[in-house]
């Protein structure tokens, strides 16, 4: 008798409600006239309302239930947080979508459908336990992703980023399935706690373990943007789409912290010796080379893509810092993170000069002249960004080196404060730019008002959990330490 | 022990910014007039809210009308605590007291954006209020940092010339400082178990060289805020830039925030490493003092030596907390207080003067007692407070802190002598040639003497030069057993390494 498997989808109820809506937005696609395309959005947002609640009702439940045998995903605290931060960014990137798909002749049906499946796949990565399902949540997230940085096909540097993100992926994959396979070997299983275990009962495959785990690092590495696997950032970033470029930008980096936090928590923490000091060395190189890079740009796209590199490197040190505080940290800071990176993004995207050309940093001189409240959402998020207290970005920094100071590793925190200095110089750069000069010549594009209320939300999301962060903090550290438990 | 409960100390710390958002929420940016007296009304009833802890005061070395420690952030350990003693007491009456005048004075001195403007001043001192009540080391980082961007952006908008250079320069030196203390206050935490000031100065000495460490990235922080020599740089170009009454503030407040620093953290928390390396901080201050004041000597723009003059001064006033004996440091307390008096009326003068010239060189003027004898009073009295005359306040704190130093170390007290010497032939120097002499040049012919609101926004401060000249023990008597109590603290520490 075939043993079927005992399958629970209500495990990943989020993702699959993400998929569902994904399907009708493309069966709606195909009713409606050109003209009315905006309701794709509105499709989209319930979709996404849809998977919020699943997500609010399997937490109230929260259950370590297991999707067929020897678990292949979890809806624990960790995984539902994390679905929280990827719905927000996802609500807030349709937000801003709107009228950005509709002036430039994007494809809506699609753009939207791909959003929401890109979103599945980021859950699924966060609540998967197991290596394969990894691996497919990681292609179900990055191959929309694909697609949407390619999606202004009349534009060069849209296919260019489109082209250079998947060839570059699809190498990535590549690594990350040889090391999967490798870690395979070692520990016998693909699930994560089988694999831990089999490490920890047989010494002999460890240097077969270590192989596989660094092959894995270097596909996580591209994802996540980290030096040097991030060379493909700037220019992605720089030709995609922006609304594209800002959901991807927190969601991509979150799911893959959010995986990577769980792969090496529960399959390598064996490990632990050999990767800790390799994620602190590779944090401080990422760190740098974001920070240093980005003095330089006057793209504001690519500008925000190396400071995105940079934030990479600070997530990195609550990972290097291996304990509880560190993943907790990582879970604020990201979902703060989100706030502070779609809120500048929005920006961006507001600013862009009526020709259509992207905006600079000369282009957005003066915008506290021309239009003042998205230069004071700018203006939070830079601030955010740089680490100035009493802001979200300031709580989560401080918490990422404290958890590194816990950890023996203040020299990792030190180097981090004086790299927040550095970026300090080119955020100011920007805010210099829209108070301190006169106003530009070009003309700007009229804000949408859906725009202006993600800048809105952003800015008060900001605020908020710089001034009375204690609820999420909670939350985080709940979250974290239940995935040890696993 | 708070005499009340009443939060008085929270209400001085958060009026400002209420007022402050108030501005924007109720009113239009065209309505210049009525912005200017609501940043008036707020800032002169944040005096008189922060001079009532004057009346309840009760004479002792504690900390007083504690707000907290409530609990703000549980899952980081951070706290809400503020507290007010005999050192931080007269700090807040200067800064309440330098925001109100400053945004008197400002109305002649802003004509453009002044909704913005008077945001960004009250702001500014929530933020100088917040580092000086502070009990938390973290909300003290927190309102230490707050304070940059207020006055980048006065800088930045309202200032001259090189402004955004200068507030670039500031921001960034400062944060660059302050990056270390913040690693710093984190393994304090691990080390002493706590962020909060009062636990970790009861909590089990440090090892001293995890000291050693601690107090080098406190020190850095503050050493650039004070600023010390040679982490000075920044500050001529913040304080020439600066708009007059930013200038007041910087001088006046945020120097002193460094001095303070030192007094609260770097003392009573790392003794050890404090006493060891005394020696250097004491010559980088002398080398300060006399830095300062030959470079003060060599200045053709007023506003520059002016603020040279504020590097010399503060030398001697770290000089005094170094030397680790009462009359040092009561005098470093109060001398605190007198230079941001005296420059703070110079600045205001320096600003009054720019208004009807456009030109801060001093080779533009001259012969100006003729055409402007009340400015010129009020320049002269000035100048003798800040160069130490006695019978005003200047004298005080100068003399104390000399005497300290004496005591302490024979051969530092000669050289910060010469600074006294260097600051009354520079100051003098700038008197004569800028209101004595011929009358020359035909710009300034015409020059119109002190309004009615600006002898208003000088006579409070002058008037205190003379009271804290003649009646120093009004301010000595609060300010000595929080002193005391401090010299008690790091006391043992000092007698058994001498």
């Amino acid at each position: 008798m075939i043993e079927t498997p005992v399958l629970n989808f209500s495990v990943i109820a989020p993702a699959l409600a993400l998929v569902v809506a994904a399907v009708i937005v493309l069966l709606v696609d195909l009713f409606l006239p050109r003209s009315r395309k905006q309701v794709l959005a509105f499709v989209a947002l319930l979709g996404i309302v849809a998977a919020f609640v699943a997500t609010g009702l399997l937490w109230s439940a929260i259950q370590p239930a297991f999707l067929g045998t020897d678990g292949m995903a979890v809806a624990d605290g960790y995984a539902l947080f994390f679905n929280f931060a990827f719905l927000t960014v996802a609500g807030l990137a349709v937000l801003i979508s709107v009228d950005y798909a509709d002036r430039h002749g994007l494809a809506q049906g699609e753009y939207y459908a791909l959003l929401l499946l890109s979103t599945a796949g980021m859950s699924i990565m966060a609540a998967t336990t197991d290596l394969m399902v990894l691996f497919v949540g990681l292609e179900v997230l990055s191959i929309p992703l694909y697609v949407l940085a390619g999606l202004k096909r009349g534009q060069a540097m849209s296919n260019e980023a489109g082209l250079k993100y998947f060839l570059l992926g699809a190498f990535a994959s590549a690594f990350l399935l040889y090391g999967i396979a490798l870690t395979y070997g070692a520990g016998g299983s693909t699930a994560f706690n089988v694999v831990a275990a089999g490490l920890a009962a047989d010494a002999s495959t460890r240097v077969l373990a270590v192989a596989g785990l660094g092959l894995t690092l270097v596909g996580f590495g591209f994802k996540i943007a980290l030096v040097p696997f991030h060379a493909w950032t700037p220019d992605v970033y720089q030709g995609a789409p922006t609304s594209v470029t800002a959901f991807m930008s927190v969601g991509a980096k979150a799911a893959g912290f959010a995986a990577l936090g769980r792969v090496l928590a529960v399959a390598f923490p064996g490990l632990l010796t050999d990767w800790a000091p390799l994620l602190a060395f590779l944090a401080v190189l990422t760190m740098t080379v974001g920070n240093v890079g980005a003095l330089r740009q006057t793209d504001l796209k690519r500008l925000l893509a190396y400071s995105s590199v940079a934030h990479a490197g600070y997530l990195l040190v609550g990972l290097a810092a291996a304990n509880e505080a560190g993943l907790a940290g990582v879970l604020f800071y990201l979902l703060a993170y989100g706030f502070m990176n779609v809120g500048a993004f929005a920006v961006v995207m507001a600013a862009e000069q009526a020709d259509g050309a992207e905006a600079t940093v000369e282009s957005i001189a003066g915008l506290a002249a021309r239009k003042p409240g998205l230069a004071v959402g700018m203006t939070v998020a830079l601030l955010s960004l740089a680490g100035m207290p009493p802001l979200a970005g300031f709580i989560g920094k401080f918490y990422l080196f404290r958890a590194a100071v816990q950890a023996d590793l203040t020299w990792l925190a030190v180097i981090g404060v004086l790299n927040s200095v550095v970026s300090a110089y080119f955020y100011l750069k920007v805010i210099v730019a829209m108070w301190l000069r006169e106003p530009a010549e070009g003309e700007l594009v009229k804000t949408c008002p859906l725009v202006g209320a993600t800048v809105t939300a952003s800015a008060l999301g900001i605020v908020i959990l710089g001034l009375m962060p204690s609820l999420l903090l909670a939350l985080a550290e709940m979250s974290a330490r239940g995935v040890m438990g696993l | 022990m708070g005499q009340s409960d009443f939060p008085v100390l929270s209400l001085i710390v958060f009026l400002p910014l209420a007022g402050a958002l108030a501005s924007l929420v109720f009113f239009k940016k065209t309505q210049q007039a009525a912005v200017r007296w609501w940043a008036l009304l707020v800032s002169v009833v944040e005096f008189v809210v922060s001079l009532s802890l004057l009346f309840r005061w009760q004479i002792r070395g504690e900390m007083q009308f504690m707000d907290g420690p409530a609990t703000w952030i549980p899952e980081l350990g951070i706290s809400y605590h503020l507290g007010v003693d005999g050192i931080s007491l007269f700090l807040v009456l200067l800064t309440t007291l330098l925001t109100m005048l400053a945004v008197l004075a400002s109305w002649g001195f802003v004509a453009e954006r002044e909704r913005s403007y008077y945001f960004w001043l009250l702001l500014l001192e929530t933020g100088c209020l917040g580092v000086f009540l502070a009990l938390d080391t973290v909300l003290f980082y927190a309102f230490w940092e707050a304070v940059l961007v207020p006055m980048y952006f006065l800088i930045g908008r309202w200032g001259s010339e090189r402004r955004i250079y200068a507030a670039l320069k500031f921001f960034l030196y400062t944060m660059a400082g302050s990056a270390l203390m913040l690693v710093a206050i984190i393994v304090l935490y691990f080390v002493g178990g706590s962020f909060n000031l009062l636990t970790l100065y009861d909590s089990p000495a440090i090892p001293t060289q995890l000291q050693t460490w601690l107090f080098l990235a406190f020190a850095l922080a503050f050493a650039i805020k004070v600023p010390l020599f040679p982490f000075h740089t920044w500050l001529p170009d913040a304080h020439v830039q600066a708009p007059a009454a930013g200038s007041v503030l910087l001088a006046g407040v945020l120097l002193k925030m460094g001095t303070y620093g030192f007094l609260r953290f770097c003392l009573p928390l790392f003794p050890e490493a404090a006493v060891s390396l005394a020696p250097l901080l004491a010559v980088l201050s002398i080398v300060g003092i006399i830095y300062g004041a030959l470079v003060a000597l060599s200045q053709r723009d007023v506003k520059s030596l002016v603020a040279y003059s504020s590097i010399s001064h503060l030398g001697l006033v770290v000089l005094g907390i170094f030397v680790f004996n009462a009359q040092g440091m009561v005098g470093s307390v109060l001398q605190m207080i007198n230079h941001g008096l005296s420059t703070g009326a110079l600045f205001f003068l320096v600003g009054m003067l720019y208004t009807r010239r456009h030109t801060r060189l001093i080779e533009d003027f001259g012969g100006l007692w003729k055409k402007v004898p009340r400015f010129g009073l009020f320049l002269l009295i000035a100048t003798l407070a800040s160069i130490g005359l006695p019978g005003l306040n200047g004298f005080v704190g100068e003399f104390t802190i000399l005497v300290g130093t004496f005591k302490a170390e024979r051969i530092y007290a000669v050289f910060a002598a010469t600074g006294l010497v260097l600051g009354a032939w520079y100051m003098l120097t700038l008197i004569r040639r800028v209101m004595h002499g011929p009358l020359e040049n035909p710009a300034n012919q015409e020059l119109a003497d002190l309004s009615i609101r600006e002898v208003l926004v000088l006579v409070p401060i002058t008037l205190l030069f003379f009271v804290i000249g003649i009646f120093p023990g009004l301010l000595l008597d609060w300010m000595e057993p929080s002193v005391m109590a401090l010299l008690h603290q790091i006391g043992p520490t000092i007698v058994s390494l001498k």
